[in-house]
């Protein structure tokens, strides 16, 4: 065996495929709790948005409106996330727990009714792979960026918006400043129920975006429990990127590569796959723990108490 | 005289805290039931929705549950280990934590009590009973240390650190079961524990073990340490208000930290009963994620260790209801699930409901 | 020409308290108007409803003639009124630019922030108002004079005309408030109409041309500063005569049974707070430590509590070095602590009135017993006595904490921490937010504690209490003592000039 065998092009490839779905639900991530509110429900997110995604292409033919009805399918549970925990006050953990599991039921319910089967759905019309023209030229580069779905170059698109939004426009100042201090926002005119409204959902869209990603862009079906942790690495990616676009892509990557690596070690029979398949929460506790970097959340996930 | 005069005083009081008790769990348990309650119509609006009959679907459910004695033993031996895992929530959440872990923390005293059952042999029964189950206790105990070190140490949030270890405990015990423990065949499983490890069942011929006493026992005990014992005292301190809790010499991390040891040990135990009552050795996947249940039985059960052994029966009765519900109806399975999550939801806000009602009568 | 602001007939009821009833309030345009009265007046919740932030029960606002529903701070602020919070409502991490046009962006290419243009407009306007500030910084960064000076600008930014000040000079240092007082008068040149809310006279004299008095929620009246005086508007603000003196013992305080060496703390950024601090304590001794709000108190407490790491230094109870005890074992030794903020930090709003009791004393015997089993019959008597006491007005002692009034609230922390016997009392901000009736108590059972021989430190931010109270004081300055005066000798503008850093004559 040769270590090229592990350590080439493909891997990196594979990389850039495994972190996208971590890079959006992260960044999605983000922009909840840029507003103060801590987004457990990633995972089930994803996961309704891989279901509604397959069954939206199953009944229309189309892939693209299955990735715009996960979109949306984010976007409403961004709406109950939002209303429980920002116009309820609801403990924010424990609707987002809530979220989870409830897409673990709704989606295998569904999959069973739609498909007749718990476990998967038939295979759907799903995305295309796309090459960059001039890109896909590059040596290396080329190889690793060039041609992929459309969901991974929206990813890089997404995250350089992102960036502009949250730092360079009035509505990114005021997320940032509603998460850190709704009262200051709330006395400047600022409507916080708006902005965290618009925060919560914008992170569902994102997560429901990384859940199309799944079932159509990287498969071409949906199977149960295929978000496979992914939203709670999300969490980790968002914080070991500091809560920044720019630095949730990068601990995204990062992710996205241990993925990638484990795979491939796995097929090589290197070390037994439950072994491997540890190593991205073993990553995100110590990353967590701040050995690597102190990170502190912008705010206390607390609901704002108008007086 | 003055000691009568005391035991009188006792008497008022502990009759007003019993009225004040009374009071309060109704008060508190009155949004739970309205919650199970608008869970099951919602349920059943999604069951008419997908072409199934609801009140087939419920009464099967029923019928399943407790309609006979095989149905009322499987409804305990569900409600067993999520008994467990909701009193380990709770005991960490009355301290201010939130170990959503408890899975892991079952998982891991399962595989450790499994092995304690496999490879320990010739001793007498209710000594190796207890020796599984204390390793049990230790390794959930262990698990739950983990993450209390990382939150007092690095300030690492105790939500994402429980939830990866949970992870990290599926895997690792998916490791151990596949290979240096793996029994023959093509199971995922080990081998069987030795008889004397063995809970004995009591509701033959149902599976439904003496792990049910424990969960019922531990639940009053962990009452009285909760209301009666300093201990207690400084727990609920730390979770209620932990700068004034230091101000009264509390160490509010070391109690936290025994809150998360402890916590762990309780789904640790539940875990290892799972293994002596029910399956007799570990297998691959054999929880089907009693650990999340837990948080929502603690919830519903209106945070109370008395509370959660009501509401540990409603979710062992929905699991055990739902397979006969699923056969006789071929309704999925996983709307037991939906009406679980729609719970939790319901219980997340427990104003939701209020709401509902002001802007009804807003909108007339 | 309309009044700038007509409040008319404004109440407004929070449970068991009514914060405004039926009061009428007018500002001229162009004059800067003082809002007096002592703390629970209602002052700071009358400029709430005007500022949208609390709805009224009844009353109308009249704002430059028309009637205005003020529904949030968002319709004030386009009333052209703008308002300086007592605590201030900036976002840390942000600039100064980016704090002050929060909420009102300028935006160019469509979408983008304009940042250089709105920093050239914040230079503009802070030269404009005599308010010094560099555009650029972070909050963070910023002194407490120099964030206020951003509330400032930012309210005038969106366009104020009319600008509520609540309890400006509270948190500044003597020299901070002869700049805001200045400050002031400027924008009143240029045409703004100005609310002052404060509760010292002096200030009032300084610079209000009318002055309005609340008391217990109700107005009490309007005047001119011309035609009024100190006196006059004192007796409006209180209801009796306040006893400036308490009755003390002469006791000779001889015995140091406390005492602080060198000692270094960090605050929780890592900064350096008590610099080489110095202190002794004496039993049968009240010492006032005084000092503007932030400059170590904090601090002081916290780690003469065990709740916060020293660096160096020795905490000295008795002799015995108890720096390195823990909190638990500080309590043990002869410590008691009435906190600063009694409902964040003193109690367990959560618990009975029962449980609150027993805090600190609730893993001793006879509490509990020796299998830590809380022992409820020696609780209910403990518990019962304590209550009669301390005439805790409490139904019965298995209420919550969290149902009691302010006052009562306190009596039962005073009730826990005093009946330790305790050899050292740290009372900080004891009587903050209490009526007249409940400081009166504090104050009494302070002397009380001081004449059974315990040593007492006093940590106040009013100097008249301090005054009052102490045997001794202590000034305390960038967290060291710069100075020890006797009550009896010392004068308040000696003592304002030592708190700020200046040597006294």
């Amino acid at each position: 065996m040769n270590i090229t065998d592990i350590i080439n092009i493909g891997l990196f490839t594979a990389t850039i495929r495994m972190a996208t779905p971590i890079a959006l639900a992260a960044v999605g991530g983000m922009f909840s709790e840029r507003v103060g509110v801590i987004n457990i429900g990633l995972e089930g997110i994803m996961l309704t948005g891989a279901f509604t995604g397959v069954a939206t292409s199953y009944y229309t033919r189309n892939p693209w409106l299955g990735v715009l009805a996960s979109v949306f399918s984010g976007a409403l549970i961004g709406l109950l996330h939002g209303f429980l925990t920002v116009t309820l006050k609801g403990n924010q953990i424990v609707s987002g727990t809530g979220i989870n599991i409830l897409a673990v039921g709704v989606t295998a319910f569904m999959c069973e009714v739609i498909w007749g089967s718990r476990g998967a759905s038939e295979s759907v019309p799903a995305l295309n792979p796309i090459s960059i023209p001039i890109l896909k030229e590059i040596p290396i580069l080329g190889d690793i960026l060039g041609t992929h779905t459309p969901i991974v170059y929206l990813m890089f698109l997404i995250i350089f918006l992102s960036q502009i939004l949250l730092f360079r426009t009035p509505f990114g100042l005021r997320l940032r400043a509603v998460g850190e201090n709704p009262a200051a926002a709330d006395t400047a005119g600022v409507d916080v129920t708006r902005i965290k409204y618009i925060g919560i959902i914008l992170s569902c869209m994102l997560a429901g975006l990384s859940g199309a990603f799944l079932s159509l862009g990287n498969l071409n079906l949906f199977a149960s429990g295929m978000s496979g942790g992914r939203g709670f690495i999300a969490l980790a990616a968002m914080i070991f990127g500091r809560w920044m676009p720019y630095g949730t892509f990068g601990a995204s990557i990062l992710f996205g590569f241990t993925d990638a690596l484990q795979i491939r070690l796995q097929s090589i029979g290197l070390l037994p796959p439950q072994i491997i398949l540890s190593i991205p929460y073993i990553i995100t506790i110590i990353v967590l723990a701040g050995v690597v970097r102190k990170s502190t959340p912008p705010s206390d996930y607390k609901p704002y108490e108008k007086r | 005289m003055v000691k009568i005069e005391n035991s009188m005083k006792i008497l008022i009081v502990k009759s007003i805290k019993f009225v004040q008790l009374i009071k309060e769990s109704i008060q508190r348990i009155f949004p739970q039931l309205i919650a199970i309650l608008v869970a099951f119509l919602l349920g059943a609006i999604v069951l008419i929705f997908t072409g199934y009959n609801p009140v087939d679907a419920y009464y099967s459910m029923i019928i399943g549950a407790f309609g006979d004695i095989y149905g009322i033993g499987q409804t305990l031996t569900q409600a067993t280990p999520i008994i467990f895992t909701a009193l380990a929530f709770l005991f960490s959440f009355k301290s201010g934590l939130f170990n959503i872990g408890a899975e892991g923390q079952f998982i891991v005293g399962a595989f450790a009590a499994a092995i304690t059952g496999i490879y320990i042999k010739n001793i007498p029964s209710p000594i190796h009973i207890i020796l599984s189950i204390l390793i049990g206790a230790f390794a959930g105990g262990v698990w739950g240390l983990i993450p209390g070190i990382l939150k007092n140490k690095f300030g690492a949030h105790e939500v994402i650190t429980t939830m990866m270890l949970t992870y990290v405990a599926i895997n690792f015990t998916g490791y151990l079961v596949n290979y240096p423990f793996k029994a023959p065949g093509w199971v995922s499983q080990t081998l069987q524990i030795e008889k004397t490890a063995q809970l004995p069942r009591i509701l033959p011929p149902t599976q439904l073990s003496a792990s049910l006493i424990i969960a019922v026992l531990l639940a009053i005990i962990i009452n009285y340490i909760l209301q009666r014992t300093s201990f207690g005292y400084e727990l609920r301190a730390s979770g209620l208000n932990p700068l004034a809790a230091e101000n009264g010499g509390i160490n509010v991390k070391r109690t936290m930290l025994y809150a998360f040891i402890i916590s762990g040990a309780f789904a640790g135990i539940g875990g290892a009963g799972e293994i002596m009552g029910v399956h007799y050795r570990f297998i691959e996947g054999f929880s089907p994620g009693y650990g999340f249940d837990g948080l929502a039985v603690a919830l519903v059960g209106g945070l109370n260790p008395i509370g959660i052994i009501f509401a540990g029966l409603l979710f062992g009765a929905l699991r055990s209801g739902g397979m006969l519900m699923s056969r006789a109806t071929h309704v999925p399975l996983d709307i037991v699930t939906i009406i679980q999550a729609l719970v939790i939801i319901f219980v997340a806000a427990p104003t939701l409901l209020q709401y509902i009602l002001n802007w009804r009568r807003n909108k007339s | 020409m309309n009044p700038a602001v007509q409040m008319l007939g404004i109440s407004k009821k929070f449970p068991g308290v009514l914060a405004n009833n039926n009061i009428d309030f007018i500002v001229e345009k162009g004059e800067i108007h003082g809002l007096l009265g002592e703390n629970g007046a209602g002052k700071t919740v009358l400029m709430s409803i005007l500022y949208g932030l609390y709805k009224p029960d009844s009353g109308k606002i009249i704002i430059n003639g028309k009637e205005v529903v003020m529904d949030s701070p968002a319709t004030a602020i386009k009333q052209g009124i703008g308002m300086v919070h007592q605590h201030f409502m900036l976002v840390p991490s942000l600039t100064v630019t980016e704090n002050v046009i929060l909420g009102k962006e300028n935006v160019k290419n469509g979408f983008l922030l304009d940042i250089k243009n709105s920093t050239e407009h914040v230079k503009k306007f802070s030269e404009q108002f005599g308010l010094e500030i560099d555009p650029d910084v972070t909050i963070e960064s910023l002194s407490v004079g120099a964030q206020q000076r951003v509330e400032i600008l930012k309210a005038l930014y969106r366009g104020a005309d009319i600008l509520i000040l609540d309890e400006p000079t509270a948190i500044l240092i003597p020299q901070e408030v002869d700049n805001l007082l200045e400050a002031i008068k400027s924008l009143k040149k240029q045409g703004k109409s100005i609310i002052f809310i404060t509760h010292k006279l002096k200030e009032v004299f300084t610079i209000c041309d009318r002055i309005t008095v609340l008391k217990k929620g109700n107005l009490i009246g309007t005047v001119k500063k011309d035609e009024t005086n100190s006196s006059q508007l004192a007796k409006m603000m209180v209801d009796k005569q306040i006893l400036e003196t308490y009755e003390k013992k002469k006791i000779e305080q001889k015995d140091i049974i406390f005492k602080i060496e060198e000692l270094n703390v960090k605050d929780n950024r890592g900064i350096k707070v008590l610099k080489s601090l110095n202190l002794e304590i004496k039993s049968y001794e009240i010492l006032g430590l005084a000092g503007v709000e932030g400059n170590g108190q904090s601090e002081l407490v916290e780690a003469m509590m065990g709740l916060r790491q020293k660096d160096s230094g020795k905490i000295l109870l008795n002799e015995v070095d108890i720096s390195n005890f823990s909190p638990k074992d500080r309590i043990k030794s002869g410590l008691s602590h009435i906190p600063e903020d009694r409902q964040k930090c003193g109690l367990i709003l959560d618990f009975s009135v029962m449980e609150n009791l027993i805090l600190g004393s609730h893993n001793e015997e006879p509490i509990v017993n020796r299998n830590l089993v809380i022992n409820l019959e020696e609780t209910c008597k403990l518990s019962e006595n304590l209550v009669k006491d301390y005439s805790i007005s409490t139904p019965n002692i298995q209420t919550y904490v969290k149902n009691l009034s302010g006052g009562t609230q306190q009596r039962v922390v005073l009730a826990r921490e005093f009946s330790r016997k305790p050899k050292i009392v740290i009372a900080y901000q004891p009587t903050r937010g209490l009526d007249i009736g409940a400081t009166e108590y504090v104050r009494t059972k302070l002397i009380e504690m001081r004449e059974q021989g315990s040593g007492v430190l006093l940590i106040s931010a009013d100097l008249d209490e301090i005054r009052a109270l102490s045997d001794k004081i202590a000034v305390i300055f960038d967290g060291k003592i710069v100075a020890i005066k006797d009550p009896s000798i010392t004068n308040e503008e000696d003592l304002g000039l030592l708190m700020a850093g200046g040597k006294s004559g």
